[in-house]
């Protein structure tokens, strides 16, 4: 069995990515060392044939989903809601345009998308994790994309305007 | 859309390190990191240090490959395994204390569980030969009480977990010939010279 340290360095920034599109930038730190720390309580127990991208995923989902519901019992901070027209053009270094219209995406949307594009999970896992079928949670991703795409104007693209 | 993923992928390595230090800790306190370790620069090369919950575990050479020897410490022991340089501070301190020549003797923790039997019967006494001294294999073994047990006193030293803070570098062959190191050669002839001129 690898030691546990190669097994952040070699997925840490996968599960960053995912945690920050799930939960936030704010609260992403913490999914995070929650989703490391249950996989080192686990890791012995492993089996030795598994994927462990996929198996690091699943427990960030899961952490993810204990810091939603902790939030719908709270009262939510995030409550700023991207306005699209208005905020095109301007830079956005710390990357508060970008992360509210990841967060006023649809659930779904979110998490097929996060799962994806930034966990390179096949949809078949999402769908494992979030119910319904796979060709739905390959809509859910791409209809999220395309909603990204309507509010959000990547980075590079602005320093040529 | 690649673009908008390129956006939502930017990972900053600094954060990464920070978390990782985070989660170091946070397995401290919970008790979940078996193993830690961190590596040391010192005249004879850069050398890992683990240690268990115990004390030291393994000290071990560049030659040695470390990614090798975190692999063994896996398997026998437990892959509960981080980079953690806080547990090692100690050993680091009095291992930079020792190659600066100020430094005859280490008051670390040690865990001997890599080791049993007769080669840690042998470790143990090789704990008791001084800062600049030497002992010939033959009377390492006599004084382990198998006086005819030389060769398996070689190969208690050659695979030594915890060379350096257990001295088998101070011991030679009966006519003064260095034997040999797990470190290398030019690694023990180094250590036995920096020892006789303090």
């Amino acid at each position: 069995m690898r030691p546990f340290e190669s097994i952040v360095a070699e997925h840490g920034a996968r599960v960053l990515r995912v945690c920050r599109a799930v939960v936030g930038p704010i609260d992403a730190d913490d999914a995070w060392s929650e989703t490391f720390l249950a996989a080192l309580r686990a890791y012995p127990d492993l089996r030795p044939d598994s994927d462990v991208g996929a198996w690091l995923v699943t427990i960030a989902h899961r952490k993810a989903i204990d810091v939603l519901r902790g939030r719908s019992r709270a009262p939510l901070p995030v409550g700023d809601l991207p306005d699209a027209q208005s905020r095109i053009g301007i830079p956005d270094d710390d990357g508060r345009e970008l992360w509210s219209a990841v967060a006023a995406l649809p659930d779904r949307q979110r998490l097929a998308l996060a799962y994806h594009y930034l966990g390179g999970m096949p949809h078949a896992i999402t769908a494992e994790l979030i119910g319904g079928s796979v060709e739905s949670v390959r809509r859910a991703a791409s209809d999220g994309i395309a909603a990204l795409r309507m509010v959000y104007r990547p980075t590079h693209e602005r320093s040529t305007s | 859309m690649t673009t908008i993923l390129d956006d939502l992928s930017r990972v900053d390595s600094d954060h990464l390190d920070e978390l990782h230090t985070a989660l170091a800790a946070a397995a401290t306190r919970d008790e979940l990191l078996d193993v830690a370790y961190r590596t040391v620069d010192s005249p004879v090369g850069a050398l890992l240090l683990a240690a268990t919950q115990k004390g030291i575990v393994r000290v071990a050479f560049e030659g040695e490959d470390h990614e090798a020897v975190l692999d063994v410490l896996s398997t026998r022991l437990s892959p509960r395994i981080l980079l953690a340089p806080a547990r090692l501070d100690a050993a680091a301190r009095e291992l930079d204390e020792y190659f600066a020549g100020r430094r005859t003797s280490f008051d670390l923790p040690l865990d001997f569980s890599l080791s049993g039997g007769f080669r840690l019967t042998v470790l143990d006494h090789l704990r008791s030969i001084a800062y600049g001294h030497t002992e010939s294999y033959s009377e390492v073994a006599s004084a382990a009480g198998s006086p005819r047990a030389v060769r398996a006193v070689g190969s208690a030293c050659a695979t030594n977990p915890l060379p350096v803070i257990v001295p088998c570098h101070r011991v030679l062959r009966s006519d003064g010939s260095l034997g040999g190191y797990l470190g290398g050669l030019d690694a023990k002839r180094a250590l036995l010279a920096m020892e006789a001129a303090a």
